[in-house]
C-alpha cells in the first residue's frame, strides 16, 4: 500500500510574460513529512507554494493536496492547508490579539472561542505581553511567529512556510526552527522552502532541489550531500618558506592532495578534502610537532552555491534583481 | 495535547467535512466580520476619517457663504437648496475613497491570509463597502448639523434629515461598488484616486448642488437633468424640507439597485481574476 501523500504535484507550469517561472514541476510529499524545496531566489519555490495554496492559478499540469485538485476544489484545499508567507501575512494595523480574532472568526469560531484560541497561540508562540500593541512595533520574528499562528488557527493537517527564517537573526531562525519541529512532532506534514542548506538539512526529511522552475536533485539531506563531496579544510599558514613543509604534513595526514594559494595579508591559504573529521586532531598535532604556524584554521561546509554546481553545473544566483531574470544565460564554472 | 497539535485524529483529511462552496448565510456572516475588521482599523487609524470629518465642516461653510448671497439673495435662503445638495456631494466624495483603500488593502500581505482561508471570496470585498457606511454616516450627520448651526430649519424637521441621510447612504453605497470596481481593476491607489475623481467632479459639479438648474444654457441643463446625481439631491432636498417622498425618490433608489445590479457583479468578478 502506497503512503497518503499530502502533495502531489505533476508537470505544474507557471508562467510570466515570456519567463516559465515553473516549468513542468514535479513534487511528491508523504503525509507525516516534513519537506524541503531548496533554491535560490527566483527559481520558482514560492510560485510553486502559491499555486499548491490556491493562491495562484497554474497554466499547466495538476496539483492534489490529500488527493484534492487545488484548481477544481480550491475551498477544500484551503480547509486543509495553513499558509505563513515570505512576507507576513497579517494585518499591519492591527494588534496581534485582533488579528487572530478575525481570522479565528473568518474560520467559523465562536466569538467566545475565537478569543480562547487566540489567547491559546499567543501563549504558545510566547506573544501574550505583545498581543494588545500594534503591530508597527514587532520585530521580525515576532511578526513570523503571529504569521505562523495565524496559519495554525484551524489545526491544518499541511502547512507550507514560504522561507519562514530569511531575514531572520540566529537567535529568532533556532526558535523558528524549534517551533517547525514540534509541529512535525504533532503529526503535521511541513513543506518549507527555503534558501540556506544547513536549514533544509536541520529540518527536512526529504529535499527537492529546484532550480529554473524544475526539480534538478531530490532525496534525503545525506543523499544529496553525498552528491556535492565532502567538506574542506582552511589553513591559513604566515611564514612563507613554511608552506611546502605544511603542504606535505597536510597531504601525508589527510592522504588528499593539497592546493596552495595566496591569500591576504601576506599569508598563504592551503585547501584540502576533509572526508573524515576525526583526522584533523591528528594534522594540528603534526604540524605542531613540525612547528609550522597557523594564522587561521577552518572547515567549511558544502554551501548552497556548492550543491548547486554539483547539481547544475552553474552558480545559485543570489541577489533579488538577477532572481527576476533566470533567463539571461549564468555565469558558468569550469 | 500542546495548543499547537494541528493533527489530532478527528482532524486528519479524511475526518473532516469537506466543502468546495460557501452558503449565502455564511458568506453574509463572513462579509460582516469583515466590517468589523474594517471598523477596528478605523479606531486605530482614526486619521482615515479625516476627508467625512473635516470636509463637511469646511465645504458646508465654505460654499455656503461664497454662493449664498450671489445664487439666492442671502444665506439664509440659499440654506435650504444647499445643504442637502452639499451632503450628497461629502457623501459621494466619501464613497471614492473606498476603491482607493480597497486597491491599498488589496496590496498588503494580509490579502494573501484571506485568500487562503476557506471563506466566501467575495467576504472582503463585500466587508470593505459594508463598514464604509459609517463614513457617509459621519459626512451626512456632520453636514446637516453645520447647516442647522448656521441657521438651517428644515420643514421636514428631524425625521426629513434622518430620511435624507438614509437615503444618501444607500445611494452611496451603491455608487461605491463603482469605484470599488477602479479600486479592483487599478494598477495602484493613486491611479484609482486620479480615474474616481475624474468621473466625480462633472457628476458632481454639473448636476443641481450649487446653483439652479434654470440658470444653465440648454445643452448643460440637458446633462443635469438626467445626470442621477440631480435626482438624488432633489430626492435628498424634498424629504429633509418637505418631510415628504417625491417621485425623485424612487428613482435614486432604482438608479442605486441598478448601479449594484451591474457593478457587483462586474466587482467581484473582477475581484476574483486578479486574487
Amino acid at each position: 500500500m502506497s503512503p497518503t501523500l499530502a502533495v502531489e504535484a505533476e508537470g505544474l507550469v507557471k508562467t510570466f510574460g515570456a519567463q516559465r517561472a515553473v516549468d513542468e514541476l514535479d513534487l511528491r510529499v508523504e503525509a507525516g513529512t516534513v519537506y524541503g524545496v531548496l533554491g535560490p531566489n527566483g527559481a520558482g519555490k514560492t510560485t510553486t507554494i502559491r499555486m499548491l495554496a490556491t493562491l495562484l492559478r497554474p497554466d499547466g499540469g495538476v496539483g492534489r493536496v490529500f488527493g484534492h485538485d487545488v484548481v477544481a476544489e480550491p475551498q477544500v484545499v484551503r480547509q486543509l492547508i495553513g499558509v505563513t508567507g515570505q512576507y507576513a501575512s497579517v494585518d499591519e494595523t492591527l494588534s496581534a490579539l485582533e488579528n487572530l480574532r478575525v481570522f479565528a472568526r473568518l474560520l467559523g469560531y465562536s466569538g467566545a472561542a475565537a478569543r480562547r484560541r487566540a489567547d491559546e497561540l499567543l501563549e504558545e508562540f510566547a506573544l501574550s505581553d505583545a498581543a494588545r500593541k500594534p503591530l508597527k512595533n514587532f520585530s521580525g520574528g515576532m511578526r513570523r511567529r503571529l504569521d505562523l499562528a495565524a496559519s495554525l488557527l484551524a489545526q491544518p493537517p499541511l502547512i507550507f512556510l514560504d522561507e519562514p527564517t530569511t531575514g531572520l537573526d540566529p537567535r529568532t531562525r533556532t526558535q523558528m526552527w524549534e517551533t517547525i519541529r514540534r509541529l512535525v512532532a504533532d503529526g503535521s506534514t511541513v513543506v518549507l522552502t527555503t534558501q540556506y542548506l544547513d536549514e533544509a538539512d536541520q529540518l527536512a526529511d526529504r529535499i527537492a532541489v529546484i532550480d529554473r522552475g524544475r526539480v534538478v536533485a531530490e532525496g534525503t539531506s545525506d543523499e544529496l550531500k553525498a552528491s556535492v563531496g565532502t567538506a574542506s579544510l582552511q589553513l591559513d599558514v604566515p611564514e612563507a618558506e613554511r608552506i611546502e613543509a605544511a603542504v606535505a604534513v597536510v597531504e601525508r595526514v589527510l592522504g588528499a592532495s593539497a592546493v596552495a594559494t595566496a591569500h591576504g595579508g601576506g599569508s598563504t591559504r592551503i585547501t584540502a578534502p576533509l572526508a573524515d573529521a576525526d583526522t584533523v586532531t591528528d594534522l594540528l598535532i603534526a604540524l605542531r610537532a613540525e612547528g609550522i604556524r597557523l594564522a587561521q584554521f577552518s572547515v567549511a561546509k558544502p554551501s548552497l552555491d556548492e550543491v548547486f554546481l554539483a547539481i547544475t553545473g552553474h552558480r545559485a544566483e543570489s541577489d533579488d534583481e538577477s532572481a527576476e531574470a533566470s533567463d539571461t544565460p549564468k555565469e558558468k564554472v569550469a | 495535547m500542546s495548543a499547537v497539535s494541528p493533527a489530532s485524529s478527528a482532524l486528519a483529511p479524511e475526518n473532516r467535512p469537506l466543502k468546495n462552496h460557501v452558503g449565502p448565510l455564511a458568506t453574509a456572516r463572513q462579509s460582516l466580520i469583515m466590517a468589523w475588521r474594517g471598523l477596528i482599523k478605523v479606531r486605530r487609524t482614526p486619521e482615515q476619517l479625516f476627508d467625512v470629518t473635516l470636509q463637511p465642516i469646511v465645504f458646508t461653510l465654505m460654499f455656503t457663504y461664497i454662493f449664498g448671497g450671489a445664487i439666492a439673495g442671502d444665506v439664509g435662503s440659499y440654506l435650504p437648496m444647499f445643504i442637502p445638495g452639499i451632503a450628497v456631494q461629502t457623501v459621494l466624495t466619501a464613497s471614492v475613497v473606498t476603491g482607493v483603500q480597497l486597491r491599498e488593502d488589496m496590496d498588503k500581505g494580509v490579502f494573501d491570509r484571506f485568500r487562503s482561508l476557506p471563506i466566501a471570496r467575495s467576504a472582503p470585498l463585500a466587508g470593505a463597502l459594508i463598514a464604509d457606511l459609517v463614513r457617509y454616516l459621519i459626512a451626512s450627520v456632520l453636514t446637516f448639523v453645520m447647516g442647522v448651526l448656521i441657521g438651517y430649519r428644515p420643514e421636514g424637521g428631524l425625521l426629513g434629515m434622518i430620511g435624507a441621510i438614509l437615503l444618501m447612504m444607500g445611494v452611496a453605497w451603491a455608487i461605491s461598488w463603482i469605484f470599488a470596481f477602479f479600486g479592483v481593476i487599478g494598477r495602484s491607489a493613486s491611479a484609482v484616486q486620479g480615474v474616481s475623481f475624474l468621473i466625480l467632479f462633472p457628476l458632481t459639479f454639473l448636476s443641481n448642488i450649487f446653483v439652479p438648474v434654470d440658470t444653465m444654457p440648454g445643452w448643460l441643463q440637458a446633462f443635469v437633468n438626467i445626470n442621477p446625481v440631480s435626482y438624488l439631491v432633489t430626492a435628498a432636498r424634498d424629504l429633509a424640507n418637505t418631510g415628504g417622498a417625491g417621485i425623485e425618490v424612487l428613482w435614486a433608489i432604482v438608479g442605486a439597485l441598478v448601479v449594484v445590479l451591474v457593478f457587483a457583479p462586474l466587482t467581484v468578478r473582477a475581484y476574483m481574476r486578479r486574487t
